[in-house]
């Protein structure tokens, strides 16, 4: 088996930014760890990549990490990156957003980038919690579990990211969880490589708040949890009744192809000159 | 038509909207990023037209909100980017506006007024948005906003806006309203080599070593007024962010580094007043009464303005062509010298404050308001002059502020 850690090293801005400031056993850092292993991996040029978030726990990852990294407003990040991608098509975006980010306050946000199909990863770390502020529900709190703010039991149903994602259009659509590492960094390179709007929701955890509230006080637990409650997609296929509704399903829920934002819109200037010969990325990049 | 670079060029009978999307065109803009709202929308379906006829990307976003943040991505991509809206998306631009502001991100902001609070008056005009420009997103900061007063102006300093974006690397506001926006006039666009245009100080690969490369500092390749950009995908690896931040663009967490960086983003402003601020005059010598307006007020003011020197009044006349910052300076100097200042403006007094706290007492200030809907009666606004001057004031039939019980719509 190969081992990554030493390359991984160079990916990050280590003499900089750390220590970090995750909880000891948080799991985004695993995330992290994922991303720069699909980048090692599929040889990409850390100048021609960008890493946006928007806010909270996750928000904060692109710091630690060596590459053209932007840290937005709450919710907006890949409003953002689809500025910058339109203006760089040729730039390997990944957005980074937690699942408040993404569905509560970005969640308008994110099911146009899917509807437009514009070619961007969006990597979703669900903790099921808005943990940079102490713990309150998020869109994907699960019913009946214990928060800052659902003190009595949370009466809300959660958000089915990928179904979510699916219905809004975007071509590539997986799961895993920070506990299936090798898995996970499958998934990821094949995010990273799709062209198009790609969605990876990395399931993890937040011991500090929602484990306190549940009791969940440990990584340990909490990384047994995932263990002990995820199913492979194939797997979960095979059920007769299907998972329970509060199985973790991993795997590649679509992976297909459809017509990108950027290259339609390559056509839309094609169009537009008329007569002119269509020479419209030349134009875009060299405008500097 | 310019064929080599799609720009347009000679006189044209053209809307304030559309002369605004051309005026961007020419200043380099090539991404723009907006939501349909009246009476901004024609500035969008222009730029639909003609961003991809000179190589340029035209989105409509999801909102308001995504809007905003679009241009600033675009923007440090390298691209000249831009945005227009009207009140109620206004309200929902600053939020990112106030991310542009903090991550330096050159970029222009069209607002096109109408008639609020809310959904208030779609279709007709308002500058009801004046201190929101100034103060309306969060935190301290300092912002340009210029008010044009006619197509051609709203052509002209749609460029100033984005040369002024480009050396001060922030947002500019350009504060139309639904008048001039919807007016049809004659605008003259010069060719593109008669135009100053001025462009982001910028590093580039190779320039500077990346290390010791400082997105936030004064004096490092800068021109004098704002450290360089770099656009993604040269080298750099910068990081910006939305937190307080050093000059490396790294989050500091602490009294020391906000004090560094606020001071930072307000001092690049207020040293450079003088160049920013823009007005007009007219007859201020031996003026008794200073009228004190912008935008669409400023040209109904000129009317009256005339009514009033019939009437031997001595009336100066300053417009305002940069709101923000305001022209403390030349307010105080004329406050010692006159009996008054009458400030004509489409809402209940916003702008007037400003004269009112640079007069300071030592000349009246008086408001000629109407919260939009339509421009001011030349009657009000020279009742208000007269008034100023010290002479009676004639009776006209004053508007009813009785209920409106059905809408003449």
């Amino acid at each position: 088996m190969q081992r990554h850690d030493q390359g991984t090293y160079e990916y990050l801005r280590h003499h900089k930014r750390f220590p970090h400031l995750w909880c000891a056993g948080c799991g985004i850092g695993i995330v992290m760890g994922s991303i720069v292993r699909s980048v090692q991996n599929l040889e990409l040029n850390q100048d021609d990549v960008a890493i946006i978030s928007g806010i909270g726990c996750t928000g904060r990852m692109p710091v630690y990490m060596d590459f053209n990294t932007m840290h937005t407003t709450h919710g907006r990040a890949l409003a953002f990156a689809t500025g910058l991608k339109l203006a760089r098509p040729e730039m390997e975006i990944i957005v980074v957003m937690g699942d408040g980010d993404a569905l509560a306050i970005g969640g308008n946000h994110f099911i146009h980038a899917a509807r437009r199909n514009i070619d961007l990863t969006a990597v979703i770390v669900n903790n099921n919690i808005y943990g940079m502020t102490g713990g309150q529900s998020s869109p994907t709190t699960p019913l009946d579990a214990r928060s800052a703010t659902a003190p009595y039991g949370h009466i809300e149903p959660p958000f089915p990211i990928t179904d979510l994602a699916m219905a809004a259009g975007a071509p590539f659509v997986a799961r895993s969880t920070v506990y299936h590492v090798t898995e996970l960094d499958k998934l990821m390179e094949q995010a990273v490589r799709k062209k198009g709007f790609a969605v990876l929701e990395a399931v993890s955890y937040c011991h500090t708040t929602f484990g306190r509230a549940n009791d969940l006080k440990s990584p340990v637990a909490m990384m047994r949890l995932l263990k002990d409650k995820s199913i492979p997609l194939q797997a979960a296929a095979r059920l007769e009744e299907g998972p329970d509704p509060d199985q973790i399903v991993r795997g590649v829920f679509r992976d297909d192809d459809r017509p990108e934002y950027t290259e339609l819109y390559d056509k839309v200037i094609e169009k537009a000159h008329g007569t002119l010969p269509p020479r419209k990325r030349k134009v875009r990049r060299g405008w500097v | 038509m310019n064929e080599q670079r799609g720009l347009l060029t000679g006189e044209h009978f053209m809307l304030g909207d559309h002369a605004a999307a051309e005026g961007a065109l020419l200043a380099g803009c090539r991404f723009f990023a907006g939501y349909p709202i009246t009476p901004a929308t024609e500035i969008a379906e222009r730029m639909s037209v003609r961003l991809p006829q000179v190589g340029g990307v035209y989105i409509q976003m999801e909102d308001e909100l995504a809007s905003m943040n679009a241009i600033l991505g675009a923007s440090w991509a390298g691209i000249k980017s831009m945005t227009a809206t009207s009140g109620p998306g206004f309200s929902l631009m600053m939020e990112n506006l106030g991310l542009g502001i903090m991550l330096e991100t050159p970029c222009v902001l069209i607002n096109v007024q109408r008639g609020g609070p809310s959904t208030g008056l779609p279709t007709l005009v308002g500058q009801q948005d004046m201190m929101q420009a100034r103060w309306g997103s969060h935190g301290d900061y300092e912002i340009i906003a210029l008010a044009p007063t006619s197509p051609q102006e709203l052509f002209d300093l749609t460029i100033r806006a984005f040369n002024l974006a480009e050396k001060f690397r922030t947002p500019v506001l350009v504060m139309g309203d639904a008048e001039v926006g919807h007016m049809t006039e004659k605008v003259v666009i010069p060719s593109p080599d008669e135009v100053e245009i001025v462009h982001r100080p910028e590093v580039r690969k190779g320039d500077v070593e990346p290390d010791l490369f400082r997105v936030f500092r004064d004096g490092t390749g800068g021109n004098g007024y704002v450290s360089p950009m770099v656009a993604v995908g040269q080298g750099y690896r910068i990081h910006v962010t939305g937190l307080t931040h050093d000059e490396r663009g790294y989050p500091g967490m602490n009294a020391r580094t906000q004090d560094w960086n606020v001071h930072r983003l307000i001092n690049k402003i207020r040293a450079h007043r003088d160049e920013i601020i823009q007005t007009e005059e007219q007859d201020l010598e031996d003026a008794e009464v200073v009228v004190v307006s912008y935008g669409i007020s400023a040209r109904t003011s000129l009317w009256p303005i005339e009514l009033a020197r019939r009437e031997g009044i001595k009336v100066g006349y300053l417009r305002l062509i940069t709101v923000w910052p305001f022209p403390d300076e030349r307010i105080r100097e004329l406050a010692k010298g006159i009996r008054a200042f009458v400030v004509p403006e489409l809402n209940m007094g916003q702008i007037i404050r400003e004269v009112e706290r640079c007069a300071a007492g030592q000349a009246l200030v008086l408001g000629a308001n109407r919260p939009g809907g339509d421009i001011l009666e030349p009657e009000q606004v020279l009742n208000v002059i007269r008034q100023a001057a010290g002479r009676p004031v004639e009776a006209v039939g004053s508007r009813s502020h009785e209920p409106v019980e059905t809408l003449e719509e």
